[in-house]
Protein backbone atom coordinates (compact mmCIF):
# COMPACT_ATOMS: atom_id res chain seq x y z
CA UNK A 1 0.00 0.00 0.00
CA UNK A 2 1.98 3.00 -1.17
CA UNK A 3 1.34 6.42 0.27
CA UNK A 4 -1.34 7.73 -2.08
CA UNK A 5 -3.49 10.51 -0.80
CA UNK A 6 -4.42 11.12 2.81
CA UNK A 7 -7.95 12.30 3.51
CA UNK A 8 -8.06 15.10 6.04
CA UNK A 9 -11.01 16.96 7.59
CA UNK A 10 -10.82 20.34 9.33
CA UNK A 11 -13.59 22.03 11.30
CA UNK A 12 -12.84 25.67 12.11
CA UNK A 13 -15.20 28.65 12.17
CA UNK A 14 -12.45 31.15 11.28
CA UNK A 15 -12.24 31.51 7.52
CA UNK A 16 -8.66 32.86 7.51
CA UNK A 17 -7.49 29.91 9.59
CA UNK A 18 -9.16 27.46 7.21
CA UNK A 19 -7.52 29.10 4.21
CA UNK A 20 -4.07 29.13 5.82
CA UNK A 21 -4.43 25.51 6.83
CA UNK A 22 -5.39 24.49 3.32
CA UNK A 23 -2.48 26.42 1.80
CA UNK A 24 -0.04 24.81 4.23
CA UNK A 25 -1.40 21.36 3.32
CA UNK A 26 -0.86 22.08 -0.36
CA UNK A 27 2.76 23.01 0.18
CA UNK A 28 3.94 19.88 1.93
CA UNK A 29 5.29 16.77 0.21
CA UNK A 30 2.63 14.34 1.39
CA UNK A 31 -0.40 14.39 -0.89
CA UNK A 32 -3.66 15.20 0.87
CA UNK A 33 -7.27 15.80 0.06
CA UNK A 34 -8.85 18.15 2.55
CA UNK A 35 -12.51 18.69 3.41
CA UNK A 36 -13.32 21.92 5.26
CA UNK A 37 -16.23 22.54 7.63
CA UNK A 38 -17.42 25.79 9.21
CA UNK A 39 -18.41 24.27 12.52
CA UNK A 40 -18.68 21.05 14.48
CA UNK A 41 -22.20 20.30 13.39
CA UNK A 42 -21.34 20.38 9.68
CA UNK A 43 -18.42 18.06 10.36
CA UNK A 44 -20.43 15.55 12.39
CA UNK A 45 -23.26 15.56 9.85
CA UNK A 46 -20.70 14.69 7.19
CA UNK A 47 -18.88 11.99 9.20
CA UNK A 48 -22.11 10.21 10.02
CA UNK A 49 -23.38 10.08 6.43
CA UNK A 50 -23.83 6.50 5.29
CA UNK A 51 -21.00 5.23 3.04
CA UNK A 52 -18.84 8.30 3.57
CA UNK A 53 -15.10 7.74 3.12
CA UNK A 54 -13.73 8.51 6.56
CA UNK A 55 -10.74 10.85 6.79
CA UNK A 56 -7.47 9.56 8.23
CA UNK A 57 -7.24 12.57 10.55
CA UNK A 58 -9.81 15.05 11.83
CA UNK A 59 -8.56 18.49 12.91
CA UNK A 60 -10.88 20.22 15.36
CA UNK A 61 -10.90 23.82 16.51
CA UNK A 62 -12.10 23.98 20.13
CA UNK A 63 -14.18 27.16 20.08
CA UNK A 64 -16.83 26.96 17.40
CA UNK A 65 -20.48 28.02 17.31
CA UNK A 66 -23.35 25.48 17.22
CA UNK A 67 -21.17 22.51 18.13
CA UNK A 68 -17.71 22.99 19.63
CA UNK A 69 -14.62 20.85 19.28
CA UNK A 70 -14.97 19.13 22.64
CA UNK A 71 -18.52 18.03 21.81
CA UNK A 72 -17.33 16.64 18.47
CA UNK A 73 -14.49 14.78 20.17
CA UNK A 74 -16.93 13.28 22.64
CA UNK A 75 -19.34 12.18 19.89
CA UNK A 76 -16.52 10.70 17.80
CA UNK A 77 -15.16 8.64 20.69
CA UNK A 78 -18.64 7.31 21.49
CA UNK A 79 -19.61 6.44 17.91
CA UNK A 80 -18.90 2.83 16.96
CA UNK A 81 -17.82 3.66 13.41
CA UNK A 82 -15.85 6.80 14.29
CA UNK A 83 -14.20 5.89 17.58
CA UNK A 84 -10.88 4.87 16.03
CA UNK A 85 -10.43 8.10 14.07
CA UNK A 86 -7.29 10.03 14.75
CA UNK A 87 -8.31 13.36 16.27
CA UNK A 88 -6.09 16.43 16.35
CA UNK A 89 -7.20 19.47 18.33
CA UNK A 90 -6.19 22.69 16.60
CA UNK A 91 -6.67 25.59 18.95
CA UNK A 92 -5.40 28.95 20.14
CA UNK A 93 -5.81 27.94 23.77
CA UNK A 94 -2.56 27.06 25.50
CA UNK A 95 -4.10 26.50 28.92
CA UNK A 96 -2.63 23.36 30.48
CA UNK A 97 -6.06 22.41 31.84
CA UNK A 98 -7.65 22.59 28.36
CA UNK A 99 -4.86 20.55 26.84
CA UNK A 100 -5.02 17.82 29.48
CA UNK A 101 -8.80 17.71 29.28
CA UNK A 102 -8.78 17.11 25.50
CA UNK A 103 -6.19 14.34 25.82
CA UNK A 104 -8.12 12.66 28.63
CA UNK A 105 -11.25 12.87 26.45
CA UNK A 106 -9.46 10.94 23.75
CA UNK A 107 -7.68 13.45 21.50
CA UNK A 108 -4.46 12.09 19.97
CA UNK A 109 -2.86 15.38 19.05
CA UNK A 110 -2.95 18.89 20.42
CA UNK A 111 -1.65 21.67 18.18
CA UNK A 112 -1.35 25.19 19.45
CA UNK A 113 -2.21 27.29 16.41
CA UNK A 114 1.25 28.43 15.28
CA UNK A 115 2.01 32.11 14.68
CA UNK A 116 3.81 31.72 11.39
CA UNK A 117 2.98 29.94 8.16
CA UNK A 118 6.32 28.12 8.30
CA UNK A 119 5.60 26.73 11.76
CA UNK A 120 2.12 25.66 10.67
CA UNK A 121 3.55 23.78 7.71
CA UNK A 122 6.10 22.09 9.95
CA UNK A 123 3.46 21.09 12.49
CA UNK A 124 1.17 19.62 9.84
CA UNK A 125 4.03 17.75 8.25
CA UNK A 126 5.03 16.22 11.58
CA UNK A 127 1.46 15.13 12.25
CA UNK A 128 1.03 13.52 8.83
CA UNK A 129 4.35 11.67 8.99
CA UNK A 130 3.54 10.29 12.41
CA UNK A 131 0.04 9.39 11.35
CA UNK A 132 1.43 7.45 8.43
CA UNK A 133 3.83 5.52 10.66
CA UNK A 134 1.02 4.67 13.05
CA UNK A 135 -1.08 3.39 10.16
CA UNK A 136 1.61 1.13 8.77
CA UNK A 137 3.62 -0.03 11.78
CA UNK A 138 3.02 -2.10 14.85
CA UNK A 139 2.88 0.98 17.07
CA UNK A 140 0.32 1.19 19.83
CA UNK A 141 -2.36 3.65 18.71
CA UNK A 142 -3.92 3.81 22.19
CA UNK A 143 -0.77 5.52 23.41
CA UNK A 144 -0.53 7.99 20.54
CA UNK A 145 -0.32 11.41 22.16
CA UNK A 146 1.40 14.36 20.56
CA UNK A 147 1.57 17.95 21.63
CA UNK A 148 2.95 20.61 19.31
CA UNK B 1 -19.39 -5.83 43.48
CA UNK B 2 -15.66 -6.42 43.59
CA UNK B 3 -13.95 -5.29 40.39
CA UNK B 4 -11.00 -7.24 39.14
CA UNK B 5 -8.60 -6.40 36.36
CA UNK B 6 -6.09 -8.64 34.74
CA UNK B 7 -3.25 -7.42 32.57
CA UNK B 8 -2.14 -9.11 29.38
CA UNK B 9 1.16 -9.08 27.62
CA UNK B 10 1.24 -10.13 23.98
CA UNK B 11 3.93 -11.76 21.90
CA UNK B 12 2.92 -10.20 18.59
CA UNK B 13 5.46 -12.14 16.55
CA UNK B 14 4.17 -15.43 17.87
CA UNK B 15 0.54 -14.43 17.32
CA UNK B 16 1.23 -13.40 13.72
CA UNK B 17 3.23 -16.52 13.00
CA UNK B 18 0.55 -18.80 14.43
CA UNK B 19 -2.19 -17.13 12.41
CA UNK B 20 -0.07 -17.34 9.25
CA UNK B 21 0.69 -21.02 9.79
CA UNK B 22 -2.96 -21.90 10.41
CA UNK B 23 -4.15 -20.08 7.30
CA UNK B 24 -1.34 -21.24 5.02
CA UNK B 25 -1.79 -24.85 6.13
CA UNK B 26 -5.43 -24.55 5.07
CA UNK B 27 -4.20 -23.56 1.62
CA UNK B 28 -2.22 -26.78 1.21
CA UNK B 29 0.90 -25.32 -0.41
CA UNK B 30 4.47 -25.83 0.80
CA UNK B 31 5.85 -22.67 2.34
CA UNK B 32 8.58 -21.21 4.51
CA UNK B 33 8.05 -18.15 6.71
CA UNK B 34 11.02 -15.75 6.60
CA UNK B 35 10.54 -13.35 9.48
CA UNK B 36 6.91 -12.45 9.81
CA UNK B 37 6.61 -10.25 6.75
CA UNK B 38 7.82 -12.60 4.05
CA UNK B 39 6.66 -16.02 2.89
CA UNK B 40 8.36 -18.20 0.31
CA UNK B 41 6.46 -20.85 -1.69
CA UNK B 42 7.98 -23.78 -3.55
CA UNK B 43 6.08 -22.78 -6.67
CA UNK B 44 4.13 -19.86 -8.04
CA UNK B 45 0.57 -19.80 -6.64
CA UNK B 46 -2.22 -19.93 -9.21
CA UNK B 47 -4.54 -16.96 -9.50
CA UNK B 48 -7.26 -18.82 -7.55
CA UNK B 49 -4.78 -19.72 -4.82
CA UNK B 50 -3.63 -16.11 -4.60
CA UNK B 51 -7.20 -14.92 -4.25
CA UNK B 52 -7.99 -17.52 -1.62
CA UNK B 53 -4.87 -16.57 0.30
CA UNK B 54 -5.77 -12.88 0.16
CA UNK B 55 -9.23 -13.60 1.52
CA UNK B 56 -8.07 -16.02 4.26
CA UNK B 57 -5.41 -13.59 5.49
CA UNK B 58 -7.67 -10.60 4.97
CA UNK B 59 -9.90 -11.92 7.76
CA UNK B 60 -7.04 -11.19 10.14
CA UNK B 61 -6.21 -7.78 8.72
CA UNK B 62 -3.17 -9.20 6.91
CA UNK B 63 -2.65 -7.70 3.49
CA UNK B 64 -0.54 -9.12 0.65
CA UNK B 65 1.75 -6.42 -0.65
CA UNK B 66 2.53 -6.37 -4.33
CA UNK B 67 5.03 -3.59 -4.17
CA UNK B 68 8.55 -4.82 -3.47
CA UNK B 69 9.67 -1.48 -2.09
CA UNK B 70 6.88 -1.43 0.47
CA UNK B 71 7.77 -4.99 1.39
CA UNK B 72 11.35 -3.90 1.99
CA UNK B 73 10.16 -0.99 4.13
CA UNK B 74 8.18 -3.48 6.20
CA UNK B 75 11.26 -5.66 6.65
CA UNK B 76 13.27 -2.63 7.76
CA UNK B 77 10.60 -1.87 10.37
CA UNK B 78 10.57 -5.48 11.58
CA UNK B 79 14.35 -5.42 11.90
CA UNK B 80 14.25 -2.16 13.85
CA UNK B 81 11.81 -3.76 16.28
CA UNK B 82 13.93 -6.87 16.68
CA UNK B 83 17.06 -4.82 17.20
CA UNK B 84 15.49 -2.70 19.92
CA UNK B 85 13.98 -5.71 21.68
CA UNK B 86 17.28 -7.53 21.88
CA UNK B 87 19.17 -5.66 24.57
CA UNK B 88 22.50 -7.22 23.62
CA UNK B 89 22.55 -6.06 20.02
CA UNK B 90 23.40 -2.38 20.47
CA UNK B 91 26.52 -3.32 22.39
CA UNK B 92 27.88 -5.55 19.64
CA UNK B 93 26.72 -3.82 16.51
CA UNK B 94 26.10 -0.41 15.31
CA UNK B 95 22.61 -0.21 13.92
CA UNK B 96 23.37 0.59 10.29
CA UNK B 97 25.78 -2.37 10.07
CA UNK B 98 23.20 -4.65 11.65
CA UNK B 99 20.51 -3.60 9.19
CA UNK B 100 22.73 -3.79 6.12
CA UNK B 101 23.97 -7.28 7.04
CA UNK B 102 20.56 -8.58 7.95
CA UNK B 103 18.76 -7.38 4.84
CA UNK B 104 21.73 -7.66 2.50
CA UNK B 105 21.48 -4.17 1.02
CA UNK B 106 23.68 -1.16 1.65
CA UNK B 107 22.46 1.15 4.39
CA UNK B 108 22.41 4.06 1.94
CA UNK B 109 20.05 2.15 -0.34
CA UNK B 110 17.79 1.10 2.55
CA UNK B 111 17.68 4.70 3.81
CA UNK B 112 16.64 6.09 0.49
CA UNK B 113 13.92 3.46 -0.08
CA UNK B 114 12.59 4.08 3.42
CA UNK B 115 12.53 7.88 3.12
CA UNK B 116 10.88 7.77 -0.26
CA UNK B 117 8.09 5.49 0.93
CA UNK B 118 7.40 7.01 4.35
CA UNK B 119 8.55 10.67 4.07
CA UNK B 120 10.52 9.98 7.21
CA UNK B 121 13.93 8.49 8.00
CA UNK B 122 14.95 5.13 9.47
CA UNK B 123 16.58 7.01 12.36
CA UNK B 124 13.27 8.71 13.08
CA UNK B 125 11.48 5.39 13.04
CA UNK B 126 13.99 3.93 15.51
CA UNK B 127 13.25 6.81 17.90
CA UNK B 128 9.50 6.44 17.39
CA UNK B 129 9.67 2.72 18.10
CA UNK B 130 11.84 3.16 21.19
CA UNK B 131 9.48 5.80 22.58
CA UNK B 132 6.53 3.53 21.80
CA UNK B 133 8.09 0.76 23.87
CA UNK B 134 8.99 3.25 26.60
CA UNK B 135 5.30 4.29 26.74
CA UNK B 136 4.15 0.70 27.27
CA UNK B 137 6.78 0.15 29.95
CA UNK B 138 5.84 3.39 31.72
CA UNK B 139 2.19 2.30 31.77
CA UNK B 140 3.01 -1.19 33.04
CA UNK B 141 4.56 0.56 36.01
CA UNK B 142 6.96 -2.28 36.87
CA UNK B 143 10.14 -0.41 35.99
CA UNK B 144 11.43 2.99 37.02
CA UNK B 145 12.26 5.47 34.28
CA UNK B 146 15.95 4.88 34.97
CA UNK B 147 15.50 1.16 34.42
CA UNK B 148 13.54 1.81 31.22
CA UNK B 149 16.32 4.10 29.96
CA UNK B 150 18.85 1.36 30.62
CA UNK B 151 16.72 -1.32 28.99
CA UNK B 152 16.31 0.74 25.83
CA UNK B 153 20.00 1.58 25.75
CA UNK B 154 19.81 5.30 26.48
CA UNK B 155 22.98 6.75 27.97
CA UNK B 156 20.99 8.29 30.83
CA UNK B 157 17.48 8.85 32.12
CA UNK B 158 17.68 12.50 31.09
CA UNK B 159 18.47 11.46 27.53
CA UNK B 160 15.32 9.31 27.48
CA UNK B 161 13.21 12.08 29.04
CA UNK B 162 14.48 14.62 26.52
CA UNK B 163 13.78 12.33 23.56
CA UNK B 164 10.36 11.48 24.96
CA UNK B 165 9.51 15.16 25.27
CA UNK B 166 10.82 15.94 21.81
CA UNK B 167 8.86 13.08 20.19
CA UNK B 168 5.54 13.46 22.00
CA UNK B 169 5.59 17.05 23.28
CA UNK B 170 4.87 15.66 26.76
CA UNK B 171 7.01 14.63 29.70
CA UNK B 172 6.89 10.92 30.65
CA UNK B 173 5.01 11.78 33.85
CA UNK B 174 2.32 13.91 32.18
CA UNK B 175 1.90 11.19 29.56
CA UNK B 176 1.34 8.64 32.31
CA UNK B 177 -1.07 10.91 34.15
CA UNK B 178 -3.19 11.50 31.03
CA UNK B 179 -3.50 7.82 30.10
CA UNK B 180 -4.36 6.83 33.67
CA UNK B 181 -7.06 9.50 33.86
CA UNK B 182 -8.40 8.39 30.49
CA UNK B 183 -8.68 4.80 31.68
CA UNK B 184 -10.34 5.83 34.92
CA UNK B 185 -12.90 7.86 33.02
CA UNK B 186 -13.63 5.02 30.60
CA UNK B 187 -14.13 2.70 33.56
CA UNK B 188 -16.48 5.11 35.29
CA UNK B 189 -18.62 5.44 32.20
CA UNK B 190 -19.30 1.73 32.06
Amino acid sequence: MPLNTLNIALADDDEDDRTLFKEAMNEIKIKTKISLFNNGKELMDYLTLPNVILPEIVFLDLNMPIKNGMQCLHEIRNHPRLQDLLVAIYSTSSSEADIEETFVNGANIYINKPNSFGDLKQAIEKVLQLNWQYHTSALNKDNFLLRI
Amino acid sequence: MQLMRIYLKFDFNLICKTVLQEQLDALGMKYTIHGVGEIEFDRRPTLEEEQEMASLLGNYGIEIMDDQQMALVQRIKDSVTEWINDAENPKIYNFSTYLAEKLDYSYTYLSSVFSEATYSSIENFVILKKIDIAKSLILQNHLTLTEIAFKLNYSSVSHLSAQFKKTTGLTPSSFQKIILKRKERALNQK
